[in-house]
């Protein structure tokens, strides 16, 4: 399959060699996800694990303390700045334009009976007792990605605010649930980092497939060859359907690439960097 | 020398020339009743700066020092101190006398120099060189401590002191184990107070240790001692001995506890430094929990203690919420964290602070059942959470990874060399 791929074709202008996967609004709207959670990451991460050596030097790049809490409200506005627009997407996309495939469906990122199939086969495959499954728009761990940062958003936003103005919030909360928002902050956000500079990372970037790195969030494109490869399934139903042509599109601009690789790898590497310093603190605890 | 030599052979020669001119012959040397010198004869041969023993040592006097001294404005003679020349002797005299014997007219303050530190140093041999009169007044030119030029003089006495606890070299021949303590008071509060403005109010060593009478901290009776810390220090800080004389750690170092803290426990000695500077502030926090271990666990794991630690005391440590010198256990109505005042209390640093908002637990511990339920549960939740998830991922990234590079190298070997599955057609 490999070779026949139109992928190994010239590229010429207009030559098929890829298929668009992500919206200009979705991989911005990432891209300044990515920003906030390293900001937030690297500001919050020092108050966690303030008996480390490396949490005080950490602060003091962000020029102390107070500054870094300044940073950390500021990723944080951006952040919910982010979240607020996603759901407007989705509200728009449901309500407007009455696209039910938000709720089910390929489109959807709902949890759906295929996904929990596809789990058991993919894992089969891992340990070599079936072959690869065929998966659709989106895969279950892309969904997992998604919805550990959706429910990620809530929980660490919400306490977040909660204790970001403790007095407003104290009018309608009892003042014991601030020791449970201070708990629920650090230990979701260290799931949270945890989960994307190692999960996320190999899932999207580090995995032999990908290695180095996986383009596709930063130019909204995958090769007709990584197409037909992964998402079998949805090149037939689109086939099928024959909508496949109207994804169909030339490679990204050079930039484009350029400045995907640049900020994916470093974006990589402080993400490593921020779970070496967490291991050692857990490790030399 | 040999020119120091004639001096003292013509000074001999002019304090015995009167009894010669008398009578000659061997008789007249016995006759002569010794009569001790006056200050002017022992001026003839020490008034020379270059007067010295026959081994080198100098033994020069400078008059007009002695003239401007205490002693020398009183009109006491020399032989009054060197005691040994006070019935006369041959001149020259013995080469070594004893010391000058204070003693004789300054009783008490020498029975009180005996008890001290610097005395039982030299009485158990083990520091020779411990100061003694001379050390810290001088010898010839003895100034009362209310003369601004004297040794002893409140502004001075800091240097005096620092001849020896200033002097590493002598500190560590001496075996002194408190250490350069001059050094460090020179940086403290009450060191800049005196050196650098000048405050005549502000203490030097004598006014904590005493002047003649200094005694070892673990001395009882000494006014370093822990439970007399508190005295010493309250009176300059008179207002502050008070309100600390109330509080728990108060009361308790009354009934002579061994561990509740004194002032110098959290101000230290000599290094004592304003209180709102942000090194003491952050620091002072540990000393709390030399005790109060639970406390300060508790404490660490909130976002005071976490600020706290990182070096930073713009938020709530120990004293704010406890306060400090009038502290008091809880359950006293005057205390800053019984339910009675905790709002005021918090409304200190988060003004709009409510009976609700006070609910909040600064020492939450996730592990207290039985104090925080809702944190124990909410805990107990979150590390079934993050462990569940990264066992759970972290199985399947590694199994993902194996199989991932085992296709890799099977493709390798069918000779197709590098997958162009992670080019993106560029």
């Amino acid at each position: 399959m490999t070779s026949s791929t139109p992928a190994s074709a010239a590229s010429a202008p207009m030559t098929v060699t890829h298929y668009r996967r992500f919206e200009r609004t979705d991989r911005l709207l990432h891209g300044f996800l990515m920003f906030s959670f390293l900001g937030l990451a690297f500001t919050g991460m020092p108050l966690l694990f303030s008996h480390e050596l490396w949490a005080a030097s950490l602060a003091r790049i962000f020029g102390g303390f107070y500054a870094a809490g300044i940073i950390h409200r500021f990723c944080a506005i951006v952040m919910i700045t982010v979240f607020v627009i996603h759901l407007s997407r989705i509200v728009q996309r449901l309500f407007i334009r009455r696209d039910l495939g938000v709720l089910w469906g390929p489109a959807s990122m709902v949890p759906q009976p295929r996904d929990f199939f596809e789990l058991i086969a993919h894992m089969r495959w891992f340990v070599g007792l079936g072959p690869q499954p065929r998966f659709e728009h989106f895969t279950y761990w892309e969904k997992f990605d998604y919805w550990a940062v959706f429910w990620g958003m809530g929980i660490i936003g919400g306490s977040g605010l909660v204790l970001w103005f403790p007095e407003l919030f104290a009018h309608v909360l009892p003042g014991w649930l601030f020791n449970v928002a201070m708990l629920i902050h650090g230990e979701e956000a260290l799931l949270a980092v945890g989960f994307i500079f190692t999960i996320h990372f190999f899932n999207g970037h580090l995995r032999p497939e990908k290695f180095p790195m996986d383009s596709v969030i930063f130019t909204g494109r995958v090769t007709v060859h990584e197409m037909l490869e992964e998402r079998q399934d949805e090149y037939a139903r689109l086939a099928k359907l024959g909508r496949i042509d109207e994804l169909a599109s030339a490679a990204a601009p050079r930039w484009v690439y350029t400045l995907g690789r640049s900020v994916g790898a470093v974006a990589v590497i402080l993400g490593l960097i921020m779970v070496g310093l967490i291991l050692f603190a857990l490790l030399t605890k | 020398m040999t020119r120091v030599f004639i001096r003292l052979l013509i000074c001999t020669t002019a304090i015995i020339g009167s009894a010669a001119a008398a009578a000659a012959g061997p008789s007249a040397q016995a006759t002569a009743a010794p009569k001790p010198p006056t200050n002017d004869e022992c001026l003839a041969c020490h008034g020379d700066a270059g007067a010295v023993r026959a081994n080198g040592t100098p033994v020069a006097v400078k008059a007009a020092e002695f003239a401007a001294s205490i002693h020398g404005a009183v009109g006491l003679a020399c032989v009054d101190c060197h005691a040994d020349l006070a019935r006369g002797a041959e001149f020259p005299h013995a080469d070594k006398l004893k010391p000058a014997q204070c003693v004789t007219c300054h009783g008490k303050a020498v029975a009180a120099y005996d008890t001290g530190v610097h005395a039982q140093a030299r009485r158990s041999g083990k520091n020779l060189t411990a100061a003694t009169c001379v050390d810290c007044h001088g010898a010839h030119d003895i100034k009362p401590s209310t003369d601004p030029e004297s040794r002893i003089h409140h502004s001075r006495l800091l240097d005096t002191c620092g001849r020896c606890h200033g002097d590493e070299e002598i500190i560590k021949r001496g075996n002194i184990k408190i250490g350069n303590v001059v050094g460090l008071f020179r940086d403290s509060i009450h060191g800049k107070a005196l050196i650098r403005s000048g405050l005549t109010v502000a203490p030097t060593c004598s006014d904590c240790h005493g002047s003649h009478d200094i005694r070892r901290k673990s001395d009882a009776s000494s006014r370093v001692y822990r439970g007399t810390v508190p005295v010493t220090c309250g009176t300059c800080h008179e207002g502050i001995a008070r309100e600390y004389w109330t509080s728990i750690h108060g009361a308790q170092v009354q009934k002579g506890s061994p561990l509740a803290p004194v002032c110098s426990s959290c101000h230290t000695a000599h290094e004592i430094s304003r209180i709102d500077v942000e090194g003491w502030k952050v620091a002072v926090i540990k000393e709390c929990g030399t005790c109060h271990e639970e406390s300060i666990k508790t404490y660490r794991d909130t976002f005071h203690g976490q600020v706290t630690a990182l070096g930073y005391s713009r938020v709530a440590s120990c004293a704010d919420c406890h306060g400090a010198h009038t502290i008091v256990p809880k359950a006293d109505r005057r205390s800053m964290v019984n339910d009675a005042n905790r709002v005021q209390t918090c409304k200190k640093c988060h003004a709009g602070a409510t009976e609700s908002f006070a609910q909040y637990d600064p020492h939450g511990d996730p592990s207290n059942r039985a104090r925080n339920p809702f944190l124990f549960y909410t805990s107990q939740f979150m590390k079934m959470l993050l462990m569940g998830v990264f066992a759970f991922f972290g199985i399947h990234t590694g199994l993902w990874f194996v199989r991932g590079m085992q296709i890799k190298a099977a493709a390798r070997l069918r000779g197709q060399g590098a997958d162009d599955s992670t080019e993106d057609g560029r």
